[in-house]
Parts: structure tokens; sequence; C-alpha cells
């Protein structure tokens, strides 16, 4: 009990840090268990029953021991085109223990998680909040030896990754695979130069600057930036905040992993002006859980920044400017990357959307006006204070100004980072990427769209094929389908189910799938498909649910022949297959003890 | 306050500042069917049943403020399937065996399926394996009937604000979870509110069932919305 005491004290009995006191909790103790919960509760003032929601909405959470090595193995599906069905099946023989369980030793834990951005260095695992890239047989056994030596998960990374990634701080065996260096994230700066000019306007000729610059929001919406800097200013409240969404979880972007490796200090640059824009003295850096490993990194260069006066009292010089930064981890759920889902897992919540109004900039962390940025737009912003607004515009297209980071994955030569000006085409990027080849492209990730060959000559821009930075290659020799099945999978794991269409829907939209890929299909289930899709998409609450049947739909409408080769034919095509009587027969005669009768005795 | 004007369906209405498409319209007597809505709570905007369009985009009603000049569409083909598909879902998603339930005729999902003309759900029942729990000396907790509204995890609190029911997991494996200390020490006026917020039978009130027989119940009499439609 006193360790859990501690540890509530450690954080001041703070219920905002709930989800901080839940990971010391499980690393202390291997898991949440049913004390820690009471104590916890009692602590907070809240019921049992209320921290148990929380610990179980979150993936790196768990209720029962985890094991003192606890393997989260990423389940994307590049890392299954990578080999990472070998690699689950030696990290099964290695550690005695199936998938989705502990060893009854309690040593080693094997579990299964979505994309942890890592798709450039793919199979990936995270094991006690090291990260393991490029995954094979061989490196498995020395892993699993080395846990069984009882060495500590740090001292198992193999040759580590360049850059920062070799840092003290960091030693992770991650390679930043930086491909295009362009001029805005990745061209030279002189650090503080953008804040300092900053604080030389006033915080409306900021806003007047970033508005100019036409800077549309990096995550993927593309919300104008200048724009929700204003209506967050002119919001009445206490105190405003500045979020920065280092939460990036959808599957197959690793661009704010690279930023947040070798561009930090613009980042938290980034994040003063908008704190200096909108009024703000605190900022808080919204990281995900999979990216714990930088977090002591990312403390040191916040410290430094503080020595050196551009964060703290009286930041970059400006009397009255007092803006720090604070780092807050998630704890693993994709949800948590839309802004309102992301606040209320910052407040020590589950982290379940908000109902939208009010938006964020009017009631956000703590109800106070808040903006929400992606890591992206930040280090934009920072260097358009830099370089100024008509810089910025001479980039890219006349409606999406600058340059984006591109994380691309997949079938290429050259998976990793591109910063790339707006209106590049698909084509010229898969040259750039070296996949001349390329079958399919799925932009945006699973929630954006799949195109094929016909769709190579369209831009990455807002105008055209927007996108938060996911690019997954697929050539010619990959089945399609089972991608689409694999986002679906992914879509209804990672669901907070507060709604029926999102929660329900996407379990009957993967069915259906799975329905017309086990060849049990007919042209109606295709329409069905459709017709479902609407309803999920259309009366979902948040984006997730808006979004989720996008990887069905756009493959429908793309790459339609694929389906309707699984389909079947001849004489009873029209009949609907959603009852499988060999299988009920089966189960029945297990359960009654009598012999199972042989598929053909059911035509009798 | 002024007055805000909006239409729906094309009909003129009149609403408060603050009020919400759903309430303005119930306001105007057009039923807008909902589910998860329970006046006096803080709307969920879980059930999503009350998706209309305001001003050609989707939007929950029981959450969406009024705003001058609004266009709210709502008994539209398109809306109205799309609400049957949503109760349809709830029903291949839990184990909903009315003939048999406590709360047949009283139960507002039941009575949205009559209402819709439900015969059939469109989508293969998912045959989900959920228990019964007795949670307190007072209550049982019918899981397999549990539609995740939050009615109860918003309503019922002990006094000093904690939550007896509690949202659990994620996904499709989302549960309310009861806390079975708080649980125990409800007393019988909250155990019996518990029940009748709760919309259908996964709240239970223990001992006396069945005191008033099916056919004499709620929705036996009149089917669910006419009391708004009728004013």
């Amino acid at each position: 009990m006193t360790n859990i005491e501690t540890i509530i004290q450690r954080h001041a009995g703070d219920p905002t840090r709930l989800l901080d006191m839940l990971r010391d909790v499980q690393a202390a103790r291997g898991c949440v268990d049913r004390v820690s919960r009471a104590a916890l509760a009692k602590a907070l003032r809240m019921s049992e029953a209320d921290v148990e929601g929380i610990v179980s909405f979150y993936h790196f959470f768990s209720r029962t021991p985890a094991g003192r090595y606890a393997v989260y193995l990423n389940t994307n599906v590049i890392a299954w085109m990578n080999g990472r069905a070998a690699v689950a099946r030696a990290f099964e023989r290695e550690a005695g223990v199936r998938f989705g369980r502990t060893a009854p030793d309690g040593l080693i834990g094997l579990f299964q998680t979505s994309c942890i951005g890592m798709n450039d260095q793919e199979p990936s695992a995270v094991i006690n909040g090291v990260v393991f890239t490029r995954l094979t047989e061989a490196k498995v056994k020395d892993i699993v030896a080395g846990m069984r030596a009882g060495r500590p998960a740090a001292e198992l990374v193999g040759e580590l990754g360049d850059g920062a990634n070799q840092h003290a701080l960091v030693r992770a065996m991650v390679a930043n695979n930086i491909r295009a260096a362009g001029p805005v994230v990745f061209g030279p700066h002189e650090p503080g130069r953008g804040l300092r000019k900053a604080v030389g306007l006033t915080p409306e000729a900021v806003i007047a600057e970033v508005k100019a610059s036409n800077l549309l929001g990096r995550g993927g919406a593309g919300f104008p930036t200048g724009l929700k800097w204003d209506f967050c200013r002119r919001e009445k409240g206490d105190r405003h905040y500045v979020v920065c969404n280092a939460d990036e979880g959808e599957p197959g972007t690793f661009k704010d992993r690279v930023i947040l490796t070798e561009r930090p200090g613009l980042l938290f640059e980034g994040m003063a002006v908008a704190g200096y824009a909108v009024g703000a003295a605190e900022g808080i850096l919204y990281l995900r859980a999979e990216y714990a490993y930088l977090k002591p990194y990312l403390e040191s260069v916040l410290d430094g920044l503080r020595r050196e006066g551009l964060l703290g009292k009286g930041a970059a010089g400006k009397a009255g400017f007092d803006f720090d930064i604070v780092i807050k981890l998630g704890a693993g759920a994709y949800i948590c990357g839309e802004e309102s889902a992301l606040i209320e897992s910052a407040e020590g919540k589950r982290g379940e959307p908000r109902d939208r109004p009010p938006f964020p900039v009017q009631v956000g962390y703590l109800n106070e006006p808040t903006i929400v940025n992606n890591v992206e737009t930040l280090c934009c912003a920072a260097r358009i204070m830099a370089e100024g607004a008509a810089w910025f515009k001479s980039m890219g297209t006349a409606k999406s100004a600058g340059t984006k980071l591109l994380s691309v994955s997949g079938d290429c030569e050259r998976p990793g980072v591109y910063e790339v000006a707006f209106g590049l085409t698909v084509r010229q990027l898969l040259d750039m990427a070296g996949a001349p080849g390329a079958a399919a492209v799925q932009v945006g990730g699973p929630s954006g769209s799949c195109i094929g060959p016909d769709g190579f000559k369209r831009a990455i821009c807002f105008g055209d094929l927007p996108t938060g930075g996911s690019i997954m290659i697929f050539g010619p020799e990959r089945d399609l389908l089972e991608v689409v099945r694999g986002f679906m999978e992914f879509f209804v794991e990672e669901s907070c189910g507060w709604c029926v269409p999102c929660r329900a829907g996407n379990v009957l939209l993967l069915r259906k799938l799975e329905k017309v890929l086990d060849g049990k299909g007919n042209a109606r289930d295709l329409e069905e498909l459709v017709a479902w899709g609407a309803v999920v998409k259309t009366t979902s609450r948040c984006g997730l649910g808006q979004t989720s049947a996008n990887p069905i739909l756009t493959t429908l409408a793309n790459f339609r022949g694929l389906y309707e080769a699984r389909l079947r034919s001849g004489a009873d095509a029209d009949a609907v297959l959603d009852f499988d009587l060999a299988a009920a027969m089966e189960a029945s005669c297990r359960a009654a003890g009598r012999p199972i009768p042989s598929p053909e005795a059911h035509h009798g | 306050m002024a007055e805000i004007k909006l239409t729906i369906d094309g009909k003129p209405c009149t609403a408060r500042p603050g009020q919400t498409i759903l309430e303005a319209a119930k306001a105007s007597g057009i039923y807008i069917p909902a589910l998860c809505h329970y006046e006096g709570l803080k709307p969920s905007g879980s059930c999503r049943i009350c998706t209309v369009k305001v001003n050609g985009r989707p939007a929950a009603a029981c959450t969406q403020p009024v705003a001058e000049g609004l266009v709210v569409e709502t008994a539209t083909p398109e809306l109205e399937d799309m609400r049957r598909a949503l109760v349809e879902m709830l029903f291949v998603e839990g184990n909903h065996f009315c003939p048999s339930c406590e709360k047949s005729g009283n139960c507002e999902l039941q009575a949205l399926a009559y209402r819709f003309g439900m015969l059939v759900p469109r989508f293969p029942y998912q045959w989900s394996v959920r228990e019964i729990e007795s949670v307190s000396p007072r209550l049982l907790m019918e899981h397999n009937r549990c539609i995740q509204c939050r009615r109860c995890v918003e309503a019922i609190r002990t006094p000093d604000g904690r939550r007896v029911f509690a949202a659990q997991e994620r996904s499709g494996r989302l549960r309310i979870g009861v806390d079975p200390e708080l649980a125990a020490g409800l007393d019988e006026d909250t155990a019996r509110k518990a029940m009748a917020i709760c919309p259908v039978g996964a709240i239970l009130y223990k001992e006396v069932g069945f005191a008033v027989p099916i056919g004499r119940r709620k929705y036996d009499r009149s089917p669910i919305g006419s009391d708004i439609e009728t004013k």
C-alpha cells in the first residue's frame, strides 16, 4: 500500500494526473490490480468502477499481470508484409506463451498493439517502453534470452539509429530515415528566431501573419491555423492553453516521431509562439505512449530552452510573457488523436471524444479555451514567424501553402520521411521512394483513401488528396482486400465504443467483409457494404466512425473487380449465406458428444 | 431573450437560445426519435438515433444547439432508414428477448422497433456472450440487454458525486460496470430510479416483477413519441 501512496503523492494527488499514476503503478506492479484501483479511487474521491473504467480504456494498462517483460508487437499491415508472422511465432516459441497471455512464471507477456509509428522499420515492438525495430527470428531469440537472464529491456536493443536516436537519453534502435529534407521543417533554423520575432509583435499581429501564411492544420483535417488561434484568443477564460497533439496514431504515420527526435526545439518554439498569440501561459505536449522513449530527451530539451530564456518567466525576453511546457503521456488509444478525446485523456479520464459545439477553442482543457495543434503545424508556425508568411506561401500550391511531411512505407525501396512541397503527384512520390510498380497507394492512412494507378496523377494537397502524411504503398503481389480487413480490424479495436454506429457498425462491416473474403458473398453483400458504410459514416459521433468505412468504400470504388472476383457464382448465387450450417452442426455434435458429420452429409 | 427561428422539415419553428434541436422540435410538436436522451440529464449523444440533417450536414439533435435560420430535416426516408438501422444494430449487438423481459412494454428500444415497423434486423445476430450480474441486494444487471446509453452513468451518483455505474473497456467490449460497494449502499428510491431510468431491461430491481401485466404498459397503450405529436 505504501507503494501506491508514494505514487499518488508523487503526482500531488491530482486527478488530472491519474494516467501518470496508473503508468507508475503499472510499471511497479506489472498491472493495476484491485488493491491499487481501490487506493486510487479513495485518494481521488472516485468510485472504483470509475477507476477501472479508465484503466480498461487504455491499451498499456492491465488489470492482471502483464509480465515483467510486456511485449507489444505491432499489428499494422506493413508489419505483416515485412515478416511479422514469423517474428510472432518466434516470440511464442521462445517465450513459451501465446499472444494475449502472460507466461505462468510471470516473466513474459505477449500482446498485440496497433501501429506504433515505426512503419518504415517493421516488424517492431514495444517492450517495457523500449522500441525494438526490424525484428527477425534471430533478434527475437536474443531478446528473449536477455529477458531470461534478467537484463533490463533497454540493454537488449541492437545497433542504435542515426542522429539523436544515439543521444544518451534516447539510445534507441529507431532510424530517422529522412529521405527528403525540405526547407520548412528540416531547413536551417536559428533557434529562437521565430519566437523572438513573434514577441516583438502584438499577439494580433502574430495571428495575422499566420493567417497570411495560409497555414492549414497538418494533422489531416486542414483547418486554418491562424483562424483557430484567433477564435481561441477571443474567448474569455481564466487561462488559455496550447496543446500539441503528438499522439500520431493514424496507421502508417511516423513523421512526428522524426520531428520529436530531430527538431524538438523548433516544435517547442512553435508552441511558445502559439502561446504568445492566444495568451496562454501553459503548453502541454501530449505524447503517445509508444514514443515515451523520447520523453527524457524532450525534458532535457525543455530544460535547455529554459536556460536560454526561451521558456519560463519573461520568455524570449518579453516581460509578462511567462510560458512553459509540460509533457503528458498517453497510454495507448488511437482515439486520443482526436482533439477532444485528447483533452479528456490529458485531464486523466477515458479518452472519449466530446460533443461539438462547444469546440476546444471555447471549452477545452479544464474547460478553458484551448488550441490543439499538430506537431508539424507548430513547427511550421515557428518557421513562418522566422521567415515570413510570403516565404511560406511561395511554396506549395495556391490553396495548400508550404511543405508537407509524408511518412512513406510499404513496398518501396526507400521508406521514410519526405518533406515535399504540396502539389506533388502520387506518381512523383512513388518515383522518389522507389516504387515504380506500385499497384495501390493508401493515402492518409486507413481513414483516407486507397487509390490505384488511375489516381497516381492526382496531387497531394488539400484540394485533391489531403493527408496527415501516411502513405502506404502496395505492390501487385499484395492481397489488397486482406489489407482492407486489417484496417477494419484496427477500427473495430480502436473505436472508443461510445456511439452505436461506430461500436456495433464497424463490427458488422468487418463481418460482412469477411463473408465476402471467405467466398460466401454475392452482389447483394457488396450493396450492403456500401449502404451500411453510409450509416456508420453519417451517424457516427466523431471522425473515427465518420471515416472508418473508408477502407471498404474507397476500395469498392477503385478496385471493385477484386471484390467481384470473390463473389459466388452459379445457380445459388442469390442465396443469402448468413448461417454456417456445417459450423453449427459441428458445435452441436461436439456438445452432444456425437460424431461430426462430413460436409457432404448436409446435402442429403 | 430573443426567439430563434428555424425550420424543421419545412415547418417554421421558434426556439429559445440554449435549446437543442430535439427540445425545440418537441416544443413544436415534432417528435425526433431518440433513445439515450433523458429529460433533465446531460445528453450523451451515444445512440445517434436522433441524427438529423442541419443545413445538409448530419448532427445529433439531442446535442446540437439551435441557431437562427437553421434548416433541419428529420423525417426523410434516408434518415428514417438510418434510425431503423441503428435500432437494428442494437438488437443484433446484444441479446434481446422481449417476451421474457420485465421491461417489455416499457422498453424504449422495443417501442422504437415497433414504431419503425422493424420485423427482422437487416444485420446478422452477433450472439454476444454476456453475463447477468447480481450487483447489490436490490439490483440486477442484465448485461445482455444493456445498450450502453450511459443514462445510469450520468444519473446515479453518490451524494459526494462518485459514479455508481461507469463505462469500462472500449470498442465492442464496452460495458457498464457497477461499483459493488456503492451499489450496495444505494437506498431504495435511488435503486428504483436506476431501474426506471434504464431505457431497456438492463437494470432490474429485485424481488417484485411484472406488477403491471404486459399488455397494459406504457408503450402497449400508445406508441413512443405519440405524446409529443398529439400536442
